[in-house]
């Protein structure tokens, strides 16, 4: 029997491999489109015809683009994520203290938004039609109908316009001690948890009110057992796995999520770099930087799965 | 969106739900659509004129919505804005929701390889962040209307395949439809008459979510400057060039952004307050 739950996360890890080329790929032929010769625009206008020629020849950009695909993909293997077009540095280089910078909002939010969002789910589907529910029901639907963008502004306009507590924009090489690190990442990490909170809130209360409904739930209320007890001991175990599910799913908008927030904050992070990337149309970076964040993705979204194959009992 | 408008009305009259969110709601997506559709006739001035001597100017007679930051008309520009911001999504669900539902039931039916390779294919395509993909594609081909909607609608192809699929795979293993299998009728006419009329509700409801997120997408796009290029512009835009009056609380920032969340959250709360019949899966 446990071979099976074994055999069915193999396959599951075998399709992420899969799908992570596909993805590879399609980032890689995607930028291949970006407008504009590299060698020209690297020369500037005043380039000649000879030198551009000389500089696509340099770069392989004549080559077939299944082998330049073919050379990146090695050159990522050894760890080589290629040189960036614009200042010629190592892209790796390039990332690595940014990659960081966003692993550290990433995590921040995560350790804020994940009890938040369930303490904030679970109770409102124990006090199902209560007050309390209610607000927490039409509260994340609220978040989660408008753009990231407006959750942002709305926090600059509360946090940093009326109320003059924080300041607008980050900058994290500033940070001295405890108060400024506070101040430099609470906007960024305000508005990625709202974000981020409402759909894990979401998906809980509605993962609990589906093991609420099941008729052992309804057996531990006819025999007398306390709602805290019936919804901690007889419920909340049965809804782990579609709960921890729900967390890596929700934790998969941070991706879209950071985007706009580094943009919105200028936070020195991975996708403020990539955005800057593609207006210079930086090749090598935008790549990798699109591929970290897939990279990203898949992770999440594949261990979401793998959670709630192992969470099945029938497959057990 | 406007058929699942259509659906819950026609409930509510035969007196099934009737539900006042429901209705608030619905009437909110039918005057955006009123002001997609005539925007242009009604707007007080040429979105393009500047009417107003200081910019960021307050809300007052005659210019209703305050004015930009160059001093031009805040309520015609929103109200043109519906247009591009309903139009572009609309018309990207539209072509997303086809695409994937006609694809999505014919892997159903048929099955076999087919099925395996468009699933794989489409789960991948899955597996790239929206926003990512928006990114890359609009910077490579640059941003133009049909390029927008075209972007769009593919990144929600994967979502809507997926969801039809699931949906025509029950219906699949019913004995009707192996009765008809046995009359000897054409995949299309399996899908068009024995799966589709038994899954139109969900997929409609599925309609007017994913209808939400390509309107949500499409304004983070253009917040970015990676949307509508000016003259054009949508709600996001609108949010984006005016970002400048933020600290004076100015209404060309505020006006946008709330006409963006009047329309996401009513269509969200118009499929929430569905009745159950058409929002579940198996209806």
């Amino acid at each position: 029997m446990k071979s099976g739950v074994l055999n069915l996360v193999l396959k599951r890890l075998a399709v992420a491999v899969v799908t992570l080329l596909i993805v590879l790929f399609a980032v890689f032929f995607a930028t291949s489109m970006l407008p504009g010769d590299t060698a020209s625009i690297l020369l500037g206008q005043a380039a000649t015809p000879e030198a551009v020629a000389g500089l696509r020849e340099a770069m392989h950009l004549n080559d077939p683009a299944i082998l330049r695909f073919l050379r990146w993909l090695l050159g990522l293997l050894h760890g080589d994520l290629g040189t960036s077009y614009a200042n010629e540095m190592p892209v790796a280089a390039l990332i690595g203290g940014r990659f960081v910078n966003t692993m550290k909002l990433a995590g921040i939010t995560t350790l804020i938004s994940v009890p938040l969002a369930l303490t904030l789910g679970i109770t409102a589907a124990m006090l199902r039609g209560s007050f309390f529910d209610r607000a927490v029901t039409i509260l994340s639907i609220g978040v989660i109908s408008v753009p990231e963008f407006m959750v942002a502004t709305l926090a600059v306009l509360l946090f940093a316009v009326y109320l003059r507590w924080l300041p607008a924009l980050s900058s994290v090489n500033e940070a001295h001690s405890l108060a400024d690190l506070v101040r430099i990442f609470a906007m960024p990490v305000i508005t990625l948890t709202f974000v981020i909170s409402a759909q894990m809130i979401r998906m809980t209360r509605a993962a609990v009110i589906e093991t609420l409904s099941t008729p052992y739930v309804e057996m531990a209320l006819l025999k007398g057992a306390s709602r805290s007890r019936m919804v901690l001991r007889h419920a909340l175990p049965n809804a782990l796995g579609p709960i921890v599910n729900a967390v890596a799913l929700s934790l998969s908008y941070l991706v879209g999520g950071v985007i706009i927030v580094e943009t919105i904050f200028n936070y020195p992070g991975i996708a403020k770099l990539m955005v800057d990337a593609v207006a210079t149309r930086d090749l090598p970076l935008i790549q990798s930087c699109a591929m970290i964040f897939c990279l990203g993705y898949l992770l999440l979204i594949t261990a979401a799965d793998i959670v709630a194959i192992m969470s099945n009992p029938r497959l057990r | 969106m406007t058929m699942a408008r259509a659906v819950s009305s026609r409930r509510s009259l035969l007196g099934h739900s009737y539900n006042l969110v429901g209705v608030v709601a619905s009437l909110v997506i039918l005057a955006w659509t009123l002001v997609a559709i005539f925007a242009p006739y009604v707007i007080p001035h040429p979105i393009g004129d500047i009417v107003d001597d200081d910019y960021f100017g307050p809300m007052r007679q005659g210019l209703w919505l305050g004015s930009d930051y160059l001093g031009r008309d805040m309520l015609s520009r929103v109200l043109m804005g519906a247009r591009y911001t309903v139009g572009i999504s609309l018309a990207a669900v539209s072509i997303a929701c086809f695409s994937g539902v006609v694809l999505g039931m014919i892997a159903a039916v048929t099955g076999g390889w087919l099925d395996t390779c468009l699933s794989r294919f489409l789960d991948a395509m899955n597996s790239i962040p929206s926003k990512l993909f928006g990114l890359v594609v609009v910077a490579a081909v640059g941003s133009s209307i049909p390029v927008l909607i075209l972007t769009l609608a593919v990144i929600y192809i994967p979502g809507a395949y997926r969801f039809a699929r699931a949906l025509a795979v029950n219906i699949n293993t019913m004995d009707f439809m192996t009765v008809a299998r046995v009359r000897g009728e054409s995949t299309v006419y399996l899908i068009g008459s024995e799966i589709l009329p038994n899954i139109i509700r969900p997929v409609l409801a599925d309609f007017g979510l994913r209808f939400v997120f390509i309107v949500l997408l499409l304004s983070g796009l253009s917040f970015l400057g990676l949307g509508l290029q000016p003259p054009l512009a949508d709600w996001g835009a609108l949010v984006r060039e005016n970002i400048g009056g933020l600290p004076f609380a100015a209404p060309a920032v505020i006006v946008p952004s709330l006409a963006i969340a009047s329309l996401t959250i009513s269509v969200n709360l118009l499929i929430d307050n569905l009745p159950q019949k058409i929002r579940d899966r198996d209806a």
